[in-house]
């Protein structure tokens, strides 16, 4: 085998390692550019405010917008407060022992749970059981179990992040627990805890596997949360899977795409702006 | 009774934090509850290692869909972890700062990718240039690997730069003043440091893998046949539910609830097997 | 006759679970003084301090015998109130923490927990406690810009007027100049020896030459026994126990 000297493996190895990291840019710039640009041209005014027409053979992508809009929006609605709350019962009622364990363990695990089984869960639970039928409830509650763990921990490590004294200070200009918690705790991580929602904002409109099976595929705009919806991620799926339009599918992916991007990039900047004037 | 309403906070907040146990438990519960009936009926090695999926004849053996997941996963594996781990060291001892911040954020932009997005891309550019390059269908074993191992990148980078940050910076200033190459520092010092946490971070991107579903079903191929090469399409176990779970009923749908039995164990044990690895790299 | 002490503090002893701090010890802080507790590192001062407003109780495992009487009142009875225990004695810590607000808000921080919402009143508390914390020039043009853009000798004032816009009767300052440059300390010593006449100040000092300039008594801790107190001048020059006078001159620390 052919010997090489140290120097000579730094090179190759340095040129692999800029290599890697080279090759997942080009792997996103090539995903996010081949979206763009075959999607933005059908991207107008009336795509997007037009509902679907002939199955999503004419017209735009309106109720599919609306029906990821409020979706998302039941979701963080009701994993937001469970995530928090459960994120400062680990930081401010307990300490490390059995109780903690178990509850860090089963945030950790649902976390793994594949969205397709959550899928199965939802559909069986809320949609049959429940009776919820396919609807914007079941999916938004069923994809709030799935960005719960999310919360936890981003919302855990915001709150364990803070200045150590800031309770002490609370407490010694007369507070009580629960005024701690509202008035220096909540506040001072904030920031972190909107980067967790964020986050799984993001999540809510990309996901596909978990709403299809429990909001259904109605093109109908949404009335109520308990009409069903098609979010656009799974109008994109099937809209590629039937071969219907494919004009359409690179405008929905586009709209996707650019949803996402804001989400991601102008959000961060509002936390920014907002949250860290104070600090 | 002030006693009391001083505890009354902290009860509130355990209810609310017993919320993350009792969603598993649900979902732990109903699944099973809808699956094993049928597991009862066709018999644990029959379902498991049964070698025919033909739902309409009555038969459920998910032999094939195991091997799916296992070979697109295992592919996925091959071609993602040493990008992934490459790109670690990347960031964490080569990179410029300038070039951090374009890369870090990239990373995170492409976990937020949906994963319809992905499939589609691989169907686009991935599928037709393996059947004209390589050959087959296109639509293949391959073909998943390929879209899986982008998918896990992200995953796997964080997971493994966080391992390699958690080590004592004496371990590389030491090996450094002793004369060695930066890359000799990573291979000889760093790495075997971190093995733990880079292990555990490969376990998890794997466990991303066998759950992904949407981009897997574009560009597999779905045949319920067994897969007997890389260009073979094939179907995984979640993609076998994705499909069918439109217009499955009876003994059908219980036999996806089924699957989905064997998929929970499947990610169950890959988690507690990563999370255990990671407590071990922490101490 | 004798007047009472403000805080009388009666046998009192201090267990971090197994761990004794606090050696069944008598001490007697008058009004409207500055009384020092001073002593080297570990010696029970902070330990005590935070016992006079009950923020150890915060610390698992804490537990006390003996008295502290506020007014003739045991701080420890059933009945009372920790929250407006904690509202009559104020503590200022080590490192100036405000908090992440404007300065207003952090000085309205009390107050407003305790239920007052007028926004006149409040305005009225904000001004009046940065008054006495020499603060109010500096700042009264920017008062709901956020605090933490202030300097440390600054943050430190405002930690003072947060404690005084309750209106305390007691201070507690935990080496309040521990991290500040002379002419900060020089400005804060100077607002106590002013504000000694509103309130009864207890001050740990980061080092004896400001227990020297400010205090008016002062006592000696040593490994969680009181060595000996009285009037500061006496202590600081002709002290009655050796260990006192060893650890003036500096033979340990």
């Amino acid at each position: 085998m052919m010997r090489l000297n140290p120097k000579m493996t730094q090179v190759l190895a340095k040129a692999l390692i800029w290599g890697s990291a080279l090759l997942v840019i080009v792997l996103l710039l090539f995903i996010l550019l081949f979206v763009l640009i075959k999607g933005v041209p059908t991207l107008s005014w009336q795509f997007l405010t037009e509902n679907p027409r002939d199955m999503g053979r004419s017209g735009g992508i309106f109720s599919t917008i609306v029906s990821t809009i409020l979706v998302t929006l039941v979701s963080v609605a009701v994993a937001t407060p469970f995530g928090v709350g459960t994120a400062l019962y680990l930081t401010e009622f307990t300490r490390e022992g059995l109780a903690t364990r178990i509850i860090r363990f089963s945030a950790d695990t649902l976390a793994a749970i594949p969205s397709i089984v959550y899928g199965l869960f939802g559909f069986i639970f809320f949609v049959i059981n429940l009776n919820m039928g396919w609807s914007i409830l079941s999916g938004g509650l069923t994809m709030a179990m799935m960005i719960l763990p999310t919360i936890i921990r981003t919302a855990e490590e915001a709150i364990l992040a803070i200045h150590p004294l800031y309770r002490e200070v609370s407490f010694s200009l007369g507070g009580t627990k629960m005024q701690t918690i509202l008035g220096a705790v909540l506040p001072s991580a904030l920031r972190g805890i909107m980067t967790g929602v964020i986050l799984s904002i993001g999540r809510c409109v990309a996901e596909t596997a978990a709403v299809i099976l429990t909001a259904g595929s109605s093109l109908r705009l949404p009335e109520s949360v308990f009409s069903p919806a098609r979010t656009m991620a799974v109008h994109f799926y099937i809209l590629v899977r039937e071969g219907i339009s494919m004009e359409r599918a690179y405008g929905t992916a586009a709209a996707l795409i650019i949803l996402i991007l804001i989400i991601n990039v102008g959000a961060n900047m509002l936390i920014n702006r907002f949250v860290a004037k104070n600090h | 009774m002030k006693r009391l309403l001083d505890r009354l906070p902290g009860f509130i907040f355990l209810l609310i934090a017993l919320s993350a146990l009792s969603a598993l438990a649900l979902i732990i519960v109903f699944i099973f509850y809808e699956g094993i009936p049928i597991i009862a009926k066709v018999g644990l090695g029959q379902f498991t290692l049964g070698m025919s999926w033909a739902p309409g004849k009555g038969e459920f053996g998910i032999l094939p869909m195991i091997i799916g997941t296992v070979s697109v996963t295992l592919g996925a594996a091959v071609l993602g972890v040493p990008v992934a781990i490459l790109t670690s060291i990347f960031l964490t001892e080569f990179a410029p700062a300038a070039v951090s911040r374009i890369v870090r954020p990239a990373i995170q932009l492409l976990a937020g990718i949906p994963s319809v997005v992905y499939g589609f891309w691989g169907l686009t550019f991935i599928v037709p240039y393996i059947r004209l390059w390589i050959g087959g269908p296109g639509l293949s074993v391959l073909a998943g690997s390929v879209i899986l191992a982008i998918m896990i990148l992200p995953t796997v980078i964080s997971i493994t730069e966080v391992s390699l940050l958690a080590l004592p910076r004496t371990y590389k200033e030491g090996s450094l003043a002793i004369g060695a190459t930066q890359w000799q520092t990573v291979w000889s010092v760093q790495l075997p440091a971190a093995k733990s946490g880079i292990m555990a971070a490969v376990i998890l991107g794997i466990g991303r893998a066998v759950g992904e579903t949407m981009a897997v079903i574009m560009v597999l191929g779905n045949a319920v046949a067994l897969p007997e090469s890389l260009l073979d399409p094939a179907r995984t176990l979640t993609t076998n539910i994705g499909i069918e779970m439109g217009y499955a009923s009876g003994d059908h749908q219980q036999a996806l609830f089924a699957t989905g039995i064997v998929l929970l164990v499947i990610v169950m044990s890959l988690n507690s097997i990563a999370q255990a690895t990671l407590k071990r790299s922490q101490r | 006759m004798t007047v009472q002490p403000k805080i009388a503090i009666r046998d009192f002893s201090f267990y971090y679970g197994k761990h004794q701090a606090i050696q069944s010890i008598n001490v007697d802080i008058h009004a409207n003084e500055i009384f020092s507790l001073f002593g080297p590192a570990n010696s029970g001062t902070t330990t005590l301090l935070r016992a006079l407003n009950r923020l150890s109780d915060l610390v698992p495992g804490a537990r006390t015998e003996g008295q502290i009487l506020i007014d003739g009142q045991d701080i420890h009875a059933e009945d009372v109130i920790v929250t407006d225990l904690r509202r009559r004695v104020g503590m200022v810590f080590e490192e100036p923490v405000p908090l992440p607000m404007s300065i207003f808000d952090n000085i309205a921080y009390g107050p407003r927990m305790r239920g007052i919402r007028n926004k006149a009143v409040l305005a009225e508390r904000v001004e009046e406690s940065l008054k006495l914390a020499v603060l109010w020039d500096e700042v009264k043009d920017r008062l709901h810009t956020s605090a933490l853009r202030l300097s440390g000798g600054q943050q430190q004032r405002l930690c003072i007027a947060r404690i005084l816009s309750l209106g305390p009767e007691i201070m507690l300052l935990d080496r309040p100049c521990a991290a500040l440059d002379p002419i900060s300390t020089a400005k804060i010593e100077d607002s106590l020896v002013l504000l000694k006449e509103k309130v009864t100040i207890v001050l740990i000092p980061h080092n004896t030459q400001q227990a020297v300039r400010v205090a008016d008594r002062a006592g000696f801790m040593l490994m969680g026994e009181m060595v000996e107190q009285g009037p500061a001048e006496r202590l600081f020059t002709v002290p009655e126990d050796n260990r006192t006078s060893d650890y003036i001159t500096g033979r340990f620390g």
